[in-house]
C-alpha cells in the first residue's frame, strides 16, 4: 500500500466521522462536501478515475446543494 | 496494513449506522445514511486494486499494461449517481413531513398521530 | 418555529441513553462480524478478479473503447446500466409527486410577479463569476459525455455536471433567468427521449445484432472519438436522462423555496 491511500484512507474515516457527528444540519452539508471530495481522491488513489469523477461531482457539489435547499425550506 | 481499506470501510459503515440511531434531526439522518452508503464504494474498490496496476483506461498506454478491475469500479460508478438521486427522495419525504407534522426530530414523529 | 412540547417516552420506550448503550453493544457485534468476514478475503492488492481482467484484455479489441469501465458500463453489463437508469428515473418521478401538493400553490404566485425577483443580495462579483463560469460547465458536460469511451467520464458524469450548470445560474441571483434556462417541459422530454433511448438502442441490438443491447453498429478504430457503435450513443442517452433528471430535481426544491420564502416576506410586510 502506498503513502498516498493510507493518508486518503484515514482522512476518509477522518471526514465520514466529521460528517456525522456535525449536528446541525447545515454544517453538516458543508462537511458532508468535504468529505465527498475524500473520497474522490482516495478513488484517485485506486485507480479509478471514472469514480472519482462522479463522487466529486455528485457527494461534493449535487448533494450538498440538494441538502442546503431542502433545509431551507425546512426553516419556516 | 495490508488489512487497512476494510476496517476503514466497516469503520465508516458503523459510525454511519451510529449516526441514524442517534440522530435527532431526519436530514441528519438522511446525510448519516449516504455515509453508510459510502463505505459500499471503499469496500467495492479496494477488492478491485491492485498494487503497481494503472487505471483501466488504454487511451495512452500500452494495451497490454496490467490494468486495475474494471467491472467493481462501474458498479461503484452507478452506485454513486444513483445514491444521489435515492438520497433526493428521501430529502422529499423530508419535506413534506415538516409541511404536516411541523418537526423533523424522530422522537416527536409519533406513528399514531395523524 | 413552534416547537411541540417536549417528546413523551411512551411506556416501554427506550431513552436516549438507554438507545445509545444498546446501538453500541450491538455496533460492536456488528463491526466484529464484518471484520470478520472481511478477514476471509485476500488480503488487499493481493487478488485480481479473472472477469475484469479478461475485459481489460478483450475490450480494447472487441469494442474499440478505450475506457474498460465505459464499455463494462455501457456494453458487457448494459443491461444492470438500463436497471440502474430506471432507479433514477423511479425516484425523480415520486420526488416530483411528493412535492406537488407545493406546486399547484406556485402556480401563478410567481409568474405574475416583476421579473427580475429574487430574494437573496447577490454580489457583483459572485454574478459576474458564475454567469462566465455557466458556459464552460455546460462545455464541460458535452465533453466528458461525448469522450466517455475514450477517457475518464461518459452520461453519468456529464450529465450531473450540466445539471450543476442550472445551480450555477441560480447562485447568480437571476430566478428569471433560470426559468427561461430550464423550459421544464423540454427537460422531462429530454429526460424521458434518454430513457427511451436507451431502450430503444438495446432493441436494435436485438433487431440486428440478435441480442438486447447488442453492440450492432461499426466499432471503427480505437482512440477515435466516432468508433465503439453503440456505446457513446447510449452514454449520450444517460447523459440526458441524468441531466434532465437532476435539473429536476433541483428545480422541483428550489421552486418550493421560493414560493415559501415569498409568503414569509408577503406575511412580514
Amino acid at each position: 500500500m502506498i503513502a498516498v491511500q493510507v493518508v486518503a484512507l484515514l482522512l476518509v474515516a477522518l471526514g465520514a466521522t466529521a460528517t456525522v457527528m456535525a449536528r446541525d444540519p447545515v454544517r453538516q452539508a458543508v462537511v458532508a462536501s468535504l468529505y465527498g471530495l475524500t473520497l474522490g481522491v482516495l478513488f484517485f488513489a485506486f485507480q479509478a478515475p471514472d469514480v472519482a469523477l462522479s463522487n466529486i461531482v455528485i457527494g461534493a457539489v449535487a448533494l450538498p446543494a440538494m441538502i442546503m435547499l431542502a433545509i431551507a425550506k425546512t426553516r419556516n | 496494513m495490508s488489512f487497512l481499506p476494510y476496517v476503514v470501510a466497516v469503520w465508516v459503515c458503523v459510525i454511519g449506522l451510529y449516526g441514524i440511531v442517534t440522530s435527532r434531526h431526519l436530514i441528519h439522518a438522511i446525510i448519516c445514511l449516504s455515509v453508510v452508503q459510502s463505505s459500499t464504494y471503499v469496500l467495492l474498490l479496494a477488492i478491485g486494486y491492485r498494487k503497481g496496476y494503472a487505471a483501466p483506461i488504454f487511451i495512452d498506454i500500452p494495451r497490454s499494461t496490467k490494468a486495475v478491475d474494471p467491472v467493481v469500479q462501474a458498479l461503484t460508478l452507478t452506485d454513486v449517481v444513483v445514491g444521489g438521486a435515492v438520497t433526493a427522495l428521501l430529502l422529499a419525504i423530508a419535506v413534506q413531513l415538516d409541511k404536516h407534522l411541523g418537526t423533523l426530530d424522530p422522537d416527536e414523529l409519533d406513528p399514531l398521530r395523524d | 418555529m413552534a416547537r411541540q412540547a417536549p417528546p413523551r417516552r411512551r411506556p416501554g420506550e427506550l431513552s436516549f441513553a438507554g438507545r445509545r448503550r444498546l446501538f453500541v453493544v450491538g455496533a460492536v457485534g456488528l463491526a466484529g462480524l464484518l471484520l470478520w468476514g472481511l478477514a476471509g478475503l485476500p488480503d488487499f492488492s493481493t487478488f485480481t478478479p479473472v472477469y475484469g481482467q479478461v475485459l481489460n484484455r478483450v475490450a480494447v479489441e472487441e469494442r474499440s473503447t478505450t475506457d474498460v469501465v465505459t464499455a463494462v458500463n455501457f456494453d458487457y453489463r448494459g443491461f444492470d446500466t438500463l436497471g440502474e437508469e430506471f432507479i433514477l428515473f423511479a425516484a425523480v418521478l415520486v420526488l416530483g409527486l411528493l412535492l406537488r401538493a407545493l406546486a399547484e400553490e406556485r402556480r401563478g404566485k410567481i409568474d405574475d410577479d416583476a421579473p427580475r425577483r429574487h430574494p437573496g443580495k447577490t454580489s457583483d462579483a459572485v454574478r459576474l463569476t458564475t454567469v462566465a463560469l455557466v458556459g464552460p460547465t455546460v462545455l464541460l458536460a458535452i465533453y466528458i459525455t461525448a469522450h466517455g469511451h475514450l477517457t475518464p467520464g461518459g452520461g453519468f458524469q456529464g450529465g450531473v455536471i450540466a445539471a450543476t450548470a442550472l445551480l450555477l445560474v441560480y447562485l447568480g441571483g437571476d430566478y428569471a433567468a433560470m426559468r427561461r434556462v430550464r423550459p421544464l417541459t423540454l427537460v422531462t422530454t429530454a429526460k424521458a427521449a434518454g430513457a427511451g433511448g436507451f431502450v430503444l438502442i438495446g432493441l436494435g441490438g436485438l433487431i440486428f445484432a440478435g441480442a438486447f443491447l447488442q453492440n450492432f453498429l461499426p466499432l471503427g478504430q480505437p482512440g477515435h472519438l466516432v468508433a465503439a457503435g453503440t456505446i457513446p450513443l447510449l452514454s449520450l442517452a444517460v447523459g440526458l436522462e441524468v441531466a434532465g433528471g437532476f435539473v429536476l430535481l433541483l428545480s422541483e426544491l428550489l421552486d418550493q423555496l421560493l414560493v415559501l420564502r415569498r409568503r414569509r416576506e408577503r406575511r412580514s410586510q
